[in-house]
């Protein structure tokens, strides 16, 4: 480990990779602060030029430091404007928002800052030690464990990201998968569903698709209701003021800080439980622990009500780059982004990255440390200037956005039929949305897609057939769980309505 | 019915085309050689038609309860026409003509034209300051794409470049 260290270490020091932190935490910070463009977002609009850079670890690096920039942002303007840039930092404007509203803006941002700092801090410490002894495990794993596995990340996927509706998330996933097969596949080399169309002889693009589901209903969204990129006079106008905290504020939220940081890791490395959870989680924990002088502060402007999201969901993001780094299998949509940039990279993420391109794997590891050290150093300071981006109209940011979701599609494939397609996935995505159809797992299916169904027929050309599952106890194992996955949160959604029907009939 | 069971009926009818297309079609291309293997090419689409028809249809018969939520995305479907549906519809439309005219008009006037235009839908009136905005952002876009990242982007129109 001491080794990698090292070598992560001197890959990370180098001018061009210290240059990749900065300008990423930079970058994710101005976008991440602009409201509906979350990181899955950012990240995709990143690719094109991440890929561009050429050298994986620079790359790497880059996005890694724009995910967390975005996640940084969205605070700030949780904060100061209560329009959440990211899902995972609603929490933060319970609280920040308040505060900020009660002329204390700086000092919430402080909180904020500090607590993500810490957060991903601690998060980065536990990757270290956890990711070697998972990459270790994972390396014991064949073709048929591989599909047992990522069939579990999909299930697990579906019944997170479902929220009681696991049916329709499942459903993405299907749909997604089946986009996946569209084109010509590595095991067959023959084009599949392609219907004579010549653009489509490469599949779907993953950017595109990527930007469709996420960048584009959110602009549309915006479009369509102006209130959502509206600001608020919490900001004092951008003049941003005294951002000192004190002593017992800062012994208030430091075992918060702590619990959270931890608690917020381990969420994160469950597939399908990502940031977002990790920070409502982290604040529900919070508010029902603290004593009832504090708990009545909650949603008033309290400092621990910052700080639990905050550090939660920076740890968490941390976190889900466990599954990814160590097994190939992206525990959130953000981080299925950046196996799609991996692959596109030609880096395969999984137990052999370790031993094959360490350079790679500890370069993100320490580059973390260095990420979130660039928001602390660089950024607090930067509070009052970073948020005059808000102060951008909208008749001017909206077709910004737009314009760059095109040439993210643009510059990947260079073939203007993409553009179509982008505007086509766009309305469906934004249609899917109003439905209640969660886009996440519709990507991750798109991803994994190729690598389930290579693994897939590895394993049935190896045992000749689908004897694997019952051959390999690991991948019966696997696949078990697989579906307790998916059918608890069913029985357990059916059972509190029978319970409340009960009820409600005076059973 | 609602949306989301319309969009399990569309959903159910995609399926059904891909199963179609899995099941009677694909393996007529098939080379003799491969015949002999456990694994086709439409083996696991097969696996992903089956289980995509009994999920749009267990949505489409509603098997699943949905829970009580307000609407999705904090938009009230019911009201739609209180939003900038038009507004939106341009800009969609705006988009695809970007598509199709971006290669003909090349990328400097396309952008210039999609930045102005978009800002125009969105009720922008102060013209000078619209056009001096699109013009930088333009030029300045295809020069870090072009000249700074090395990719191509055709910046004039396709006859003026003999293209």
């Amino acid at each position: 480990m001491l080794e990698g260290l090292l070598t992560g270490l001197a890959t990370a020091f180098t001018f061009t990779n210290i240059m990749m932190v900065v300008g990423g935490c930079l970058i994710g910070t101005f976008i991440g602060m602009l409201p509906g463009l979350g990181p899955m977002s950012i990240i995709a609009i990143m690719i094109p030029v991440a890929i561009t850079i050429g050298d994986p670890s620079a790359a790497l690096i880059l996005l890694a430091g724009v995910y967390y920039g975005a996640v940084f942002g969205g605070s700030t303007s949780s904060i100061l404007i209560n329009a959440p840039g990211v899902a995972s930092t609603v929490a933060t404007s319970f609280d920040g928002y308040p505060l900020a509203r009660k002329g204390q803006a700086g000092k919430a941002l402080t909180v904020a800052a500090i607590s993500s700092f810490a957060g991903g801090t601690i998060g980065a410490i536990l990757l270290m030690v956890f990711a070697p002894a998972l990459a270790s495990v994972a390396l014991l794993f064949h073709s048929s464990e591989y599909f047992a596995l990522m069939v579990v990340g999909l299930s697990a996927i579906a019944a997170f990201a479902g929220t009681g509706q696991v049916g329709k998330a499942l459903l993405m996933t299907f749909l997604g998968l089946m986009m996946a097969t569209v084109g010509e596949g590595v095991l067959f080399n023959m084009p599949r569903f392609t219907m004579g169309v010549m653009d489509l002889q490469s599949g779907f693009g993953f950017i595109t698709l990527a930007m469709a589901m996420f960048a584009l209903p959110e602009a549309i969204f915006l479009v369509l209701d102006p209130a959502r990129s509206k600001t608020g006079d919490g900001s004092d106008g951008g003049k941003i003021k005294n951002l000192r905290i004190t002593k017992d504020e800062a012994r208030k939220i430091t075992p918060v800080i702590g619990r959270q940081s931890l608690q917020g890791f381990f969420i994160g490395v469950l597939p399908g439980a990502g940031a977002t959870i990790a920070s409502f989680l982290g604040y529900a924990v919070e508010r029902n622990i603290a004593n009832k002088e504090e708990q009545e502060e909650f949603g008033k402007g309290s400092v621990k009500g910052i700080a639990a999201p905050e550090s939660a969901n920076n740890a968490a993001c941390t976190g889900s780059f466990v599954p990814l780094l160590t097994l190939g299998i992206p525990g959130s949509g953000t981080t299925a982004i950046l196996l799609g940039a991996l692959i596109a990279l030609n880096v395969s993420p999984g137990p052999r990255l370790m031993v094959d391109e360490p350079q790679i794997f500890w370069a993100v590891i320490i580059s973390m440390y260095l990420g979130n050290l660039v928001l602390l150093i660089l950024n607090l300071p930067l509070i009052p200037y970073i948020a005059k981006v808000l102060a951008v109209p909208r008749n001017y940011l909206i077709p910004f956005i737009l314009f760059f979701t095109l040439m993210g599609a643009y510059i990947g494939q260079n073939n203007a039929t993409e553009l179509l397609l982008l505007v086509g996935f766009g309305i469906c995505a934004t249609l899917f949305r109003f439905a209640d159809y969660p886009l996440a797992p519709l990507l991750i299916g798109f991803i994994l897609g190729p690598l389930l169904e290579n693994n897939f027929s590895r394993a049935m050309q190896l045992y000749d057939g689908v004897g694997f599952i019952w051959e390999r106890p690991m991948t019966l194992g696997l696949l078990i769980l697989a579906v307790v996955l998916v059918v608890l949160p069913g029985y357990r959604a059916r059972r509190a309505r029978l319970r409340a029907e009960g009820v409600a009939d005076g059973d | 019915m609602a949306l989301d069971r319309w969009l399990a009926l569309v959903i159910l009818l995609i399926c059904l085309a891909y199963g179609y297309a899995a099941y009677f079609t694909m393996d007529a291309l098939l080379p003799p050689i491969m015949q002999r293997s456990p694994i086709w090419p439409s083996s696991f689409p097969k696996v992903l038609a089956i289980g995509g028809i009994l999920l749009s249809l267990s949505i489409l018969l509603g098997l699943e309860k949905s829970p009580d939520k307000k609407d999705a995305a904090d938009i009230n479907l019911s009201r739609l026409h209180e939003y900038k549906v038009g507004q939106a519809l341009l800009l969609l439309g705006l988009m695809v003509a970007y598509a199709l005219l971006l290669r003909p008009l090349g990328f400097l006037t396309s952008t210039f034209l999609f930045l102005t235009v978009g800002s125009f839908i969105l009720g922008e009136r102060r013209y000078v300051m619209m056009i001096v905005v699109a013009a930088i952002a333009a030029g300045t876009v295809w020069y870090l794409v072009d000249v700074v990242l090395g990719i191509f982007l055709s910046p004039f129109p396709s006859f003026l470049i003999g293209g």
